[in-house]
C-alpha cells in the first residue's frame, strides 16, 4: 500500500526529487483549485466539441452519448469552455461542486 | 613519472579538467575565467580531449546545458566568474535540487557596479546558499588537485551534488607556478566511471525539476540539506584518499603555525599563502599568532572549525566581500554564528579589505594582525573594520 501525500518523508523520495512514473502527474488534482464549476444543459449541445478544443487542461471527457463533460479531479473551473460553447450549454456557477 | 613545469594557473586547470577524462564543457568565456576554457577549447580541437565543446550565447545557457548533460550521467564541466554567476543564479538552483554533479571553476571577481574585473569573493557571496559543494584554494596546485577530486566528490553516489571549485581572479587564474600535473593513468584509476542512478534515457523515461506542491517541498529541501551536510565525510574521505594516491593531503579547516597562539587570523582563498608570511614574521618579533585556512566554504565545517579554534583568545577574519548594510564580513558572520554556542568562545573581530583586486600585502597581514589584537582588547562600537578604505 503506497502512502499517502501527507504521510511521505524525505527518505521516500528519489534523489532530486527524480519523477520515475510517467504519467504520475494525473494524479494531481487539480481540481481542488476550482471556486466555479460547470453546469451544462445537453439540450441545446450540437456535440461539435468546441469546450473539448480550448480546455486548457485537457480534462473534458466524451461520454457513451457523445456529449462533452469535464473530469472534475482536473477541472480547474476557468470557464474558457463555457466562455468558446457556441449554443450556450455550459454555465458557469459558484461553488466547487 | 610527472615533473613539476612552470605553468599559468588557468592552463593547469583546464589540463585537470583533461585529465578528469570530461563528456561535455559548456562554457561562456569571461573575465578572468578566459584562459580556463580557451585551454579546454584548444584541447578539443586538437584532438587531446574527446569531450563535446558547447560554445553557448550566455552563462544561463552554459548551466542549462550542463544540466542536460549531466541529467544524462555524463561527466560535465563549466568555468565562469562574477556577473557570469549572477546570471546562473537561477540555473544554479536548478543544478543542485536535481542533484547533478556538475562540477565548475569560478574565478572569483568583484559584482558590478561600479564595474571591476578584479577579484573578490563578492560572487561567490551571491551564490553561497544555492546548495553546491564549495571549495577554496590557495595556489596553482590546489587548482589543479582539487578539480579532479571534485568531481570524483560530485558523483559519489553518496553525494550527487554540484560542486564549485574556487579560484581567486588573477591572484591565482593569471599567475604562472610550478604545476605538478598528475599522471593520466593514475587520474583514471582515482576518478570511477560516472554512475548517475537516474539518468534521462529513453528507455526508462524520468521526470527531473519536478513540480512539488506544498506537501512535499519541505521534505525535498531537507533531503538537499542531508545530502550536502553529510557530504561533508566522502569529500574528507575523497582528500585521504587523494593524499593516499598523490601524496597532497587537504582539509574542511587547515591551520598554519597555531601551536601555543591566542591569537589566530582565519582567511579564506589565495590570500592565506600572503598571511603565512606575515605570520611568520609577527612570530619572530615574539608574538604568538597563528593562521586557519578555510578550505571548505559549503558544506560548512562547524565541527572541524570549533576544534581548531579552541583555547584562543581572539580570532581575526579578513573577508573579500561586504554584506552591505549588514554584518560586514559574510565569513566572519558565519564564524561568529558558529561560535556562539560555546563556551568559552573568543573575541572574533572582522575585517573586510582586498575588494575589487587590492592587495592585501605582508605588512598589510601584519597590521591587522595587530589592530585585531588592540581591538579585542579595547573592544569597537563597529561590526567590521573597512581595511585600507580612504576616510
Amino acid at each position: 500500500m503506497p502512502k499517502a501525500d501527507n504521510e511521505l518523508t524525505w527518505r521516500d523520495l528519489e534523489i532530486g526529487c527524480i519523477a520515475t512514473n510517467p504519467g504520475s502527474s494525473s494524479a494531481y488534482r487539480t481540481g481542488d483549485w476550482r471556486s466555479q464549476h460547470p453546469e451544462y444543459d445537453f439540450s441545446r449541445c450540437i456535440k461539435c466539441g468546441m469546450c473539448q478544443m480550448y480546455c486548457p487542461e485537457g480534462c473534458i471527457q466524451t461520454s457513451k452519448e457523445g456529449y462533452f463533460e469535464a473530469n472534475l479531479y482536473h477541472c480547474k473551473g476557468c470557464g474558457i469552455c463555457a466562455r468558446e460553447c457556441p449554443v450556450w450549454v455550459i454555465s458557469m456557477k459558484e461553488g466547487t461542486k | 613519472m610527472t615533473k613539476r613545469v612552470g605553468m599559468e594557473v588557468s592552463i593547469a586547470v583546464a589540463e585537470a579538467v583533461k585529465l578528469a577524462d570530461v563528456d561535455v564543457v559548456a562554457v561562456y568565456p569571461i573575465t578572468p575565467q578566459t584562459h580556463v576554457v580557451e585551454h579546454i577549447a584548444d584541447l578539443v580541437v586538437d584532438g587531446e580531449l574527446d569531450a563535446e565543446y558547447i560554445p553557448v550565447e550566455s552563462e544561463h545557457s552554459a548551466l542549462s546545458a550542463c544540466l542536460g548533460s549531466a541529467a544524462t550521467g555524463a561527466r560535465t564541466f563549466t568555468a565562469t566568474a562574477s556577473q557570469g554567476l549572477e546570471l546562473m543564479q537561477e540555473t544554479l538552483y536548478v543544478a543542485s535540487g536535481m542533484r547533478l554533479p556538475i562540477v565548475m571553476v569560478v574565478a572569483n571577481r568583484a559584482v558590478s557596479a561600479p564595474l571591476s574585473i578584479w577579484g573578490d569573493h563578492s560572487d561567490v557571496m551571491t551564490v553561497r546558499d544555492s546548495g553546491w559543494i564549495q571549495i577554496f584554494n590557495e595556489n596553482g596546485q590546489e587548482m589543479v588537485d582539487n578539480t579532479i577530486c571534485a568531481f570524483r566528490i560530485a558523483e559519489n553516489q553518496q553525494v550527487l551534488l554540484p560542486v564549485m571549485v574556487h579560484m581567486d581572479g588573477f591572484n591565482l587564474s593569471h599567475v604562472i607556478e610550478p604545476i605538478l600535473l598528475p599522471d593520466e593513468e593514475q587520474v583514471k584509476a582515482f576518478l570511477p566511471t560516472n554512475n548517475y542512478p537516474l539518468p534521462l534515457h529513453p528507455s526508462k523515461p524520468v521526470a527531473m525539476g519536478d513540480f512539488a506542491p506544498p506537501f512535499i517541498f519541505t521534505e525535498a529541501r531537507w533531503a538537499h540539506e542531508e545530502a550536502l551536510r553529510n557530504s561533508k565525510r566522502t569529500i574528507v574521505e575523497v582528500w585521504d584518499v587523494f593524499a593516499k594516491e598523490f601524496g597532497r593531503q587537504y582539509k574542511p579547516v587547515e591551520s598554519y603555525r597555531t601551536e601555543g597562539a591566542k591569537t589566530l587570523l582565519l582567511t579564506m582563498g589565495s590570500f592565506s599563502e600572503t598571511a603565512m608570511t606575515a605570520v611568520d614574521k609577527i612570530r619572530e618579533e615574539g608574538l604568538s599568532v597563528g593562521l586557519i585556512r578555510l578550505r571548505l566554504w559549503r558544506p560548512f565545517p562547524f565541527e572541524e572549525l570549533r576544534e581548531a579554534l579552541q583555547g584562543i583568545d581572539t580570532l581575526i577574519v579578513l573577508d573579500r566581500a561586504l554584506s552591505t548594510g549588514g554584518p560586514g564580513g559574510p565569513v566572519a558572520s558565519e564564524v561568529r554564528a558558529a561560535l556562539y554556542s560555546q563556551n568559552p568562545r573568543p573575541q572574533i573581530v572582522s575585517f573586510v579589505g582586498g575588494l575589487g583586486g587590492r592587495d592585501i600585502t605582508v605588512e598589510n597581514f601584519e597590521t591587522i594582525i595587530k589592530r585585531g589584537m588592540e581591538i579585542a582588547k579595547s573592544g569597537s562600537d563597529k561590526e567590521f573594520q573597512m581595511f585600507g578604505v580612504r576616510e
